[in-house]
């Protein structure tokens, strides 16, 4: 939709500027991850640019790249009607060392977006001034939309209790059969 | 036996002048949807807030990642259980961006149509709901009745009240029925005399007023910071619409009017709704008068839209398509696009990513609700206590889009 955002992103941050298209008419840059505060800072105060409105922060997961993760910012001026996607890739094949600074000090929306995306996803925003699960619980274990974490674990806050312990013979009835449904609603009980 | 009336400046009780906790929810009979709000209190006032959500959240996007395209749209239904029709629209719009299909034109009337009847019922309930958890209750079964009314033309259509399910890639599950326009006309002036009837039994109440009014400010660019879209950010005085800055389907070809507010208060974001509803009326008399009687509802590819069920059942051609739509699902071209429409309580974005198989690779939801909830921390802290419950209903939070 335009160019200018792209070319402007370009000119200031030259190499920090790994790849941009426009596919489907969104403008997209990726960035490398040194470069994400400075990217969004010149994104934010530029007044030909003026991205005031927060649009949306998330995370893909791509197992098999390397970084692993895509983090993809989405953003739009109200006074001038134009969008960007701005991406980061980062962490490594076990999702360690996925960091990227936080953006709350630009946009104040920022700060439960990137919250969601470290409980989701596991990303960690430096400088942020709050990062806990916003989602899940706190107790919880792991990051739930990253490919590898399986779609059928469950982990209740209080222990399920075993046939000894509840002292009577607890029946559970499968919701599927093992070869109905879904793939993810094959649960095998009673192992 | 001791005297009662002890010295009080004698004795130890004090009160305490440590600041309280409160904690207001997760089930709290004054707000709607489950959110927990940890209060810490100065008398009554408020001196800091922690909003505490994700209690609904049942994992939808990591639920997308496992079924076909096809099987989203009971997912995005979910989304915002008020307003059902715009998240199915909203996602088979972004489906169609990244596979580049155009629906044909009674389709889009018809998801318009359908799509402006949803506001109407999500502003409804929003407006109601508040009015019921500030003590009037009348207005709130007003509201509700109308809101009935557009539930019986979504159940005439679509067979189901809430979850309709009803939008396809490329088109819709079924063409308008054939009275479908003649209900409409019916019931829109009926819906109109019951909004007419409850908001002239809050406008003019002084209560009402006093708890809405400067309640709950919130200024333009804190607004659009927290990423704020919607009648929330628009009672602000920011005139950004979706339907008219960046128009989808044929809102570019009607004539309607963006309202906005002045102060950005509790009372504008009342009002902000209120004239929606009669902007989205305009809306729906224009497209009733513009959808086609007749003509194909779904677009004409094999490769997305599923084949007639006669034919089905007597060639071979149609009953393989179908059976590979169904089991593996219509492919989608690989790339990735974000496609935004405006929901009913704002921009409803779908952040797509296909690596051409018949299963999303990722599909992410851009709530509105969400940003919008991140700001209440903001707007109770400093105010009263009492002033949760306003400020709060007229955000318009809902569990299943805020906590995915």
């Amino acid at each position: 939709m335009s160019q200018l955002v792209l070319d402007k992103l370009k000119a200031a941050l030259g190499d920090a500027v790994l790849e941009t298209h426009s596919e489907f008419g969104d403008d997209t840059a990726v960035v490398a991850p040194e470069a994400w505060h400075r990217a969004c800072e010149l994104l934010r105060r530029d007044p030909a640019l003026d991205f005031q409105l927060f649009v949306d922060l998330c995370a893909v997961d791509y197992p098999d790249r390397l970084p692993r993760f895509e983090v993809v910012l989405h953003l739009y001026s109200v006074s001038r009607g134009h969008r960007i996607r701005l991406k980061a890739r980062v962490g490594d094949e076990d999702g360690d060392g996925a960091e990227l600074a936080s953006v709350t000090d630009l946009w104040i929306g920022a700060n439960w977006f990137e919250r969601e995306t470290f409980d989701m996803m596991g990303i960690v925003f430096k400088g942020h001034p709050d990062l806990r699960r916003i989602l899940m619980y706190p107790e919880f274990v792991g990051h739930p939309l990253r490919k590898d974490y399986p779609a059928q674990r469950t982990q209740p806050l209080v222990e399920y209790r075993t046939e000894a312990e509840a002292g009577l013979t607890i029946d559970k009835v499968a919701p599927f059969g093992a070869d109905e449904g879904m793939a993810f609603g094959r649960k095998v009980w009673g192992e | 036996m001791e005297p009662l009336d002890l010295q009080l400046d004698e004795g130890e009780l004090e009160l305490p002048s440590d600041p309280v906790h409160l904690n207001m929810g997760p089930s709290h009979p004054a707000m709607h949807g489950t959110v927990r709000i940890v209060l810490e209190l100065s008398g009554e006032t408020i001196t800091k807030a922690d909003v505490q959500i994700g209690y609904l959240h049942r994992g939808f996007e990591k639920m997308c990642e496992r079924g076909t395209w096809t099987q989203v749209f009971p997912y995005v239904d979910r989304l915002n259980y008020v307003s059902p029709m715009l998240c199915n629209v909203g996602y088979a719009l972004a489906v169609e961006k990244l596979c580049g299909l155009e629906v044909p034109e009674r389709c889009q009337w018809y998801r318009m149509i359908l799509g402006e009847l949803s506001r109407i019922s999500d502003h409804l309930t929003c407006n109601g709901a508040m009015a019921m958890e500030l003590g009037a209750f009348t207005p709130f079964l007003w509201f509700i009745k109308a809101r009935e009314m557009i539930w019986d033309i979504m159940e005439e259509e679509t067979g189901a009240r809430l979850t309709h399910s009803f939008g396809r890639i490329g088109g819709m599950a079924k063409p308008p029925t054939p009275d479908f326009k003649d209900l409409v006309r019916t019931t829109i002036p009926r819906i109109l005399g019951l909004v007419e009837e409850g908001e002239a039994m809050l406008l003019k109440n002084r209560i009402f007023l006093d708890r809405l009014e400067n309640v709950g400010r919130i200024s333009q660019g804190d607004a659009l910071a927290l990423g704020w879209t919607g009648p929330c950010l628009r009672s602000t005085g920011v005139a950004y619409d979706i339907r008219k800055a960046h128009p989808y389907l044929k809102y570019d070809e009607v004539d309607f009017d963006v309202p906005v507010g002045t102060k950005g208060d509790t009372l504008d974001r009342f009002l902000v709704r209120l004239g929606e509803i009669r902007n989205a009326v305009k809306i729906i008399e224009q497209s009733l008068e513009r959808m086609p009687d007749t003509g194909p509802v779904n677009v004409d590819d094999p490769r997305f839209v599923l084949p007639e069920k006669q034919a089905v059942y007597t060639t071979i051609e149609a009953t393989i398509q179908h059976f590979k739509l169904v089991m593996e699902g219509a492919k989608v071209p690989k790339g990735e696009v974000y496609s935004y429409t405006e929901g009913g309580n704002g921009e409803l974005g779908f952040y797509l990513v296909s690596d051409g198989s018949g299963t999303p690779h990722r599909v992410r939801i851009r709530p509105p609700s969400f940003a919008l909830t991140a700001g209440l921390g903001q707007l109770i802290t400093g105010r009263m206590l009492s002033d949760v419950v306003p400020v709060f209903g007229s955000i318009n939070m809902i569990g299943g889009e805020c906590d995915h």
